[in-house]
């Protein structure tokens, strides 16, 4: 574990309630956040972990519930605003750019820092062209910490899978968020991979101080990299501390192996 | 062998993102200006010009302009020809009634009107995407045609619609002859593919293609989709207005409103499929196959019917002209849906190795 100093409160969820139709997905789910820390969100399939990373960066406005970022309270987040906040996450199911390479997909984490107009760009005139080179720098500083110099001009849909899920993270880190959320960034991944995702994970939050929720599935990666876990059950909350009260703790140890009835 | 980067070292990042990073990319698209504002003009004749150059380049530019909102942005649309309509008109009217605005000033004035009209028959895109939005944008081929029928003022009052171009002056000087009219356009076609192809690989490109590629993905590295699509319409009907302008004052001369129907939409559409969807040079590959195959066929089957002893006649030719070209779309289709662009690229792939295998 590093030394970095956990923080106060940076992302506080208020009782949360989010429903599609009849169909409740999150229920009454409070938790916060502090900033630094590694924040894990557990749970057996469709429990709703992703639905609360939805909530938390916009894509889905919950009907109930309160968001609070950084002492602003909120009824929910918009996505570019989320982003304009310092959000950044990966999907489950990988959503690159298909049709182009590293570096744009990259560069596209960035967009929104750059700030010159689209004729500027359509003649490549000064600012244009010194912002492009600019990002550029910071995306190829990205591209070193990651370690994917050789594939950078390559179209991502060309690429392995573990590689996508890595340029996946690097189009996050790109944008140099506060908060990262990664949607189960090691899924379907073999062991090398793993402890690959892993080193990267915790390098960016011990070099960058930056705070991530992480939806993952794997307990051995979750119980060794996380500071304080939520577990999630039928879209309510079953459980939440440090790694290894949750893992004592009868409701969760029920959820995933099931009672004696 | 002929076509590799082996040696050119890029060491800042503005050689690396220059416009054409490859030496041998610069020098063939130097020798192709070179040709394009040298050669030709100094040895063309009056029927390349007329027939061929001037349309392969009218039309290059508006699959330049389709191929920013589908291919880039991937919003598909059917009304490439009334955005080129509304081009055609706005310039003619802008000549009419503003007096002394010089000639270019209006083809910009026709390509502004045009970019108005495009943002307001691409809010449906807000709604609706793919197949849906393609017929969305009927409307706007349908509606857009109709008013320039229905209204006599837009066309000046003249029986069912129809309009002739003014006279190009720039400068004092009269664009009269095919020659001159060539290098009007040719200069307005490169300039503004260059322009395409730095917006293209710029922030506002990588925003087009990031919500054709993944929309909730481009929303929530904040990409803001409505700004980013109609951005796409707003640009892609500026290049299908210019390119009508010059469609009605370089090329044609006198236009109507039926001849900017649907069937010059798909003419466009199916320009920028074969040529390829996303790229800059498959708008002028697929705009060069579209328009010149039929001429070469028209030129070539006589001769080799004569070969073979066969008679022939008019109609047969023109019959066989549809028939090769329907089955040579199909043929080039099946072995490389992603158009010539794609072809020419695997091509470079090869003959970066070639002749070594690996």
């Amino acid at each position: 574990m590093s030394t970095r100093a956990i923080g106060d409160v940076i992302l506080d969820l208020q009782n949360i309630s989010l429903r599609f139709g009849g169909v409740k997905a999150l229920t009454d789910i409070s938790f916060d956040v502090r900033e630094h820390e590694i924040r894990a969100i557990i749970g057996p399939n469709g429990a709703g972990k992703s639905s609360m990373l939805n909530v938390i960066n916009g894509v889905y406005r919950p009907q109930e519930g309160n968001i609070v970022f950084r002492g602003e309270k909120r009824h929910n987040m918009e996505p570019h605003k989320a982003a304009e906040a310092g959000f950044a996450r990966t999907f489950q199911n990988i959503a690159l750019f298909k049709g182009m390479s590293v570096l744009d997909n990259l560069m596209t984490g960035r967009n929104l820092k750059m700030r010159s107009n689209f004729l500027l760009q359509a003649l490549w005139w000064g600012p244009a062209r010194r912002e492009e080179l600019e990002h550029r720098r910071k995306v190829e500083e990205v591209i070193d910490f990651l370690e994917i110099e050789h594939i950078r001009k390559t179209p991502v849909g060309r690429l392995p899978y573990g590689l996508q899920k890595r340029v996946e993270l690097g189009r996050a880190l790109a944008a140099e968020p506060s908060i990262l959320l990664l949607d189960e960034p090691m899924a379907g991944m073999n062991v090398e991979e793993k402890q690959d995702m892993c080193r990267f994970i915790l390098d960016v939050n011990d070099q960058f101080g930056t705070t991530i929720i992480l939806i993952e599935h794997d307990m051995g990666v979750v119980m060794d990299i996380s500071d304080r876990v939520v577990v999630l059950d039928y879209g309510r909350k079953i459980g939440d501390g440090a790694p290894d009260e949750v893992k004592n703790n009868p409701d969760v140890i029920a959820a995933y192996l099931g009672t004696q009835h | 062998m002929f076509y590799r980067e082996a040696g050119q070292f890029k060491s800042s990042y503005a050689a690396d993102q220059q416009i054409f990073p490859i030496r041998q990319d610069r020098i063939g698209i130097a020798a192709i200006l070179i040709a394009a504002f040298v050669a030709v003009p100094l040895f063309g004749n009056e029927y390349w010009f007329v027939a061929i150059l001037i349309p392969f380049l009218i039309f290059a530019l508006a699959a330049l302009g389709l191929n920013i909102l589908t291919g880039y942005a991937g919003q598909l649309s059917l009304g490439a020809a009334a955005f080129m309509a509304v081009g055609a008109y706005a310039a003619y009217n802008f000549q009419l009634r503003v007096d002394g605005i010089p000639i270019l000033v209006s083809f910009i004035c026709a390509g502004l009107t045009a970019a108005a009209v495009g943002i307001v028959f691409g809010l449906p895109s807000l709604r609706i995407k793919g197949f849906y939005l393609a017929v969305a944008t009927l409307a706007a081929q349908f509606f857009i045609v109709w008013c320039l029928t229905k209204f006599p003022w837009l066309s000046n009052n003249s029986s069912s619609g129809v309009i002739s171009a003014q006279r190009i002056i720039i400068f004092g000087h009269e664009f009269e002859s095919a020659r001159e009219k060539y290098l009007l356009v040719l200069c307005i076609v490169v300039l503004m593919a260059m322009m395409a192809k730095n917006m293209a690989r710029s922030s506002i490109g990588r925003a087009w293609m990031a919500v054709r590629d993944m929309d909730v993905a481009a929303e929530v590295v904040g990409i803001r989709l409505m700004h980013t699509k109609l951005l796409a319409f707003a640009v892609s009907s500026f290049y299908c207005g210019v390119a009508g302008a010059l469609y009605a004052f370089c090329y044609l001369g006198s236009v109507e409103p039926d001849g900017f129907s649907l069937d010059l939409s798909f003419k466009i559409l199916f320009m920028i499929i074969v040529g390829g969807v996303g790229t800059i040079l498959g708008s002028f590959l697929g705009a060069a196959f579209i328009l010149l195959l039929p001429i070469f066929l028209n030129v070539t089957l006589p001769w080799i019917a004569e070969l073979l002893h066969l008679p022939i006649n008019g109609a047969t030719v023109s019959h066989i002209e549809t028939m090769v070209f329907g089955a040579l779309i199909m043929f080039f289709l099946i072995i490389e849906p992603h158009g010539l662009a794609r072809l020419w690229q695997i091509g470079k792939e090869k003959l970066r190795l070639w002749p070594f295998p690996h």
